[in-house]
């Protein structure tokens, strides 16, 4: 297994940091040629929510989605605003609960577990099934 | 001019029914602080008779038998909804003013160039609904008040879908033919029976009025109100919200309080949400006030009410300085012997930052580290995780307000997300 370093991940209150942008005062002479490459830190809500207004979190309760690294726990990232499309993992109400499982349009419209000890569940009427949003995500804490 | 007025369709009821699919089509309400009235209902509920107002004891066992479910108000969730739907709306619109926490106002100036207002009006009720998971209704019109009358219009009639583009002069006579005077955005109970007086019973006649006689007989606003229901724009949009010139925390205790260190508990717990409120505005304050009052509605007690402000020496928002004086002025107001069921903390006299004149003689009361240490304690509060209080507001708060019904904080804390399975 090979591990790419990315960076330093750090809270979000990113701003309250004070971090200077440039760590080198510009006087007379030589600036340090890092100047140009200091960055701001990495920051974990830039890359998980793309939506904000529309991106809601959930947290996982069972196996039944453990095939597609949802474990027990987790906390999937729920984007609301993207539409549902064939093989994507999204939050469904059924019968008057939420669920999350894999959404499959052909050959018959279904939501599939990734574990073979559940079996599918078949919507006879589209009218039945209502989708609450996408799983964009999921953060699983060892 | 053409402006929009998005309403969410009763929103507190509505942001209950998100996270659960459950009670979708269920009657449903919201209930005041300590469980003690009606504050918000569903369509369905409204359908079972229940009234805005209504005691919750009294209508408490009827309603669960009927299937009706209910929630203790649960403000963190509400707050959290509404500011989805103002993101989603300025994402959507040039321009917007949020007039309330379930309403904003949207300038369409020339949106009609790319489509027309009808189809920008469905574009935001199905974006709000999609995103949020927040039903509207939209209503477009040349001018604020006939922006109300197309919103009042999209909610009443539900062939409309919750759209309703009064952008001809004829379709707002009609509209306006059909709505009681006293639904008029600005028409008050006092004008309403007035106007009633006067034979003045749908909006369409107030519209024919003489803009002269109504100011007379009434108010220039009034007259404003007239001119804006004809058609001409009087009232711009306010993008900027202004900021706040008092800031009141008060509540109803869960239970009544007689001892002096029940009120200085609970004084001092409504003036660290009151300075965590004025930090939030970004504004410093002079003033201080504290109120305390018995139950009026129980005869066999003694009744009292009592009010006292205090000035500080130079306007400060640091939570210490501001607790030390609210607790030297509930002292002053207390009296030994009344159960007190109401107290509240009243801020004023506010200043921006820098531009109090300090007092010469007056002891130096800015506090070392003090602004970065309420910053810390604000962000530490806004996570979520944990809460840093100051001692003062006790540890047991057995006063605090009943909330028995409430719903989890599905998107604003951690430990209270919605569970899937």
């Amino acid at each position: 297994m090979t591990i790419d370093y990315l960076g330093n991940a750090t809270e979000e209150d990113l701003p309250l940091l004070k971090i200077p942008y440039f760590l080198n005062t510009v006087r007379v002479g030589w600036p340090s040629p890092a100047d140009d490459y200091v960055e701001r830190p990495i920051d974990l809500n830039e890359y998980l929510i793309k939506n904000v207004a529309a991106t809601y979190f959930v947290r996982v309760s069972g196996d039944s989605m453990i095939n597609a690294y949802i474990g027990d726990g987790a906390i999937l990232v729920v984007d609301r605003s993207i539409e549902p499309k064939h093989n994507k993992i999204v939050i469904a109400s059924i019968n008057g609960s939420y669920t999350c499982k894999r959404l499959l349009l052909k050959p018959k419209i279904c939501l599939v577990a990734e574990n073979p000890k559940y079996s599918p569940i078949f919507i006879e009427k589209e009218a039945e099934l209502e989708i609450a949003g996408i799983v964009i995500a999921a953060i699983n804490t060892y | 001019m053409t402006y929009a007025l998005v309403d969410c369709n009763s929103f507190y009821a509505s942001c209950e029914r998100i996270f659960r699919p459950d009670i979708k089509n269920k009657p449903v309400v919201v209930l005041s602080n300590n469980d003690g009235c009606v504050v918000a209902l569903s369509k369905e509920a409204k359908n079972l008779g229940i009234k805005m107002c209504e005691p919750w004891f009294k209508i408490k066992d009827s309603f669960s038998k009927k299937g009706g479910v209910a929630f203790s108000s649960n403000y963190e969730l509400y707050a959290d909804i509404s500011s989805r739907v103002m993101q989603t709306l300025e994402y959507l619109a040039p321009k917007i003013e949020i007039y309330s926490i379930d309403e904003a106002f949207l300038d369409l100036k020339g949106i009609d160039r790319c489509v027309s207002f009808q189809e920008f009006g469905f574009q935001c009720r199905d974006t709000v609904q999609q995103w949020v998971g927040m039903p509207v209704c939209v209503g477009v019109a040349p001018t604020k008040t006939l922006a109300k009358v197309a919103n009042y219009g999209a909610k009443k009639y539900p062939g409309t879908c919750g759209v309703v583009d009064l952008s001809s002069r004829e379709r707002q006579r009609r509209l306006m033919s059909l709505m009681p005077v006293g639904e008029v955005w600005g028409v008050g109970k006092k004008i309403n029976q007035k106007l009633y007086s006067m034979g003045v019973v749908t909006a369409l006649q107030l519209a024919d009025m003489d803009i002269k006689l109504i100011k007379n007989k009434f108010s220039s606003i009034l007259g404003r109100t007239v001119m804006e229901l004809q058609g001409y724009p009087c009232i711009g949009l306010d993008e900027r919200p202004s900021t706040k010139k008092q800031i009141i925390v008060s509540r109803t205790f869960g239970k009544k309080i007689n001892s002096l260190q029940g009120l200085h508990e609970a004084v001092s717990d409504y003036t660290v949400r009151a300075c965590e409120k004025l930090r939030k505005e970004e504004q410093y304050c002079q003033m201080i006030s504290v109120f305390m009052r018995t139950n009026y509605f129980r005869q066999q007690d003694k009744q009292y009410s009592g009010m006292l402000s205090c000035k500080l020496n130079s306007p400060t928002n640091d939570t210490r300085d501001i607790l030390n004086a609210a607790r030297s002025i509930t002292k002053k107001v207390f009296k030994e012997n009344y159960n007190f069921i109401k107290a509240g903390v009243l801020l004023s006299d506010f200043y921006d930052d820098g531009v109090s004149q300090s007092d010469f003689f007056a002891p130096n009361l800015d506090r070392l580290g003090g602004k970065d240490l309420m910053a810390t304690i604000d962000k530490i509060n806004q996570t979520g995780i944990g809460k840093v209080t100051f001692a003062a507001q006790g540890l047991e708060k057995s006063w605090s307000m009943k909330r028995s019904l409430q719903s989890p904080r599905y998107s604003t804390n951690w430990n209270e997300l919605l569970v899937v399975r």
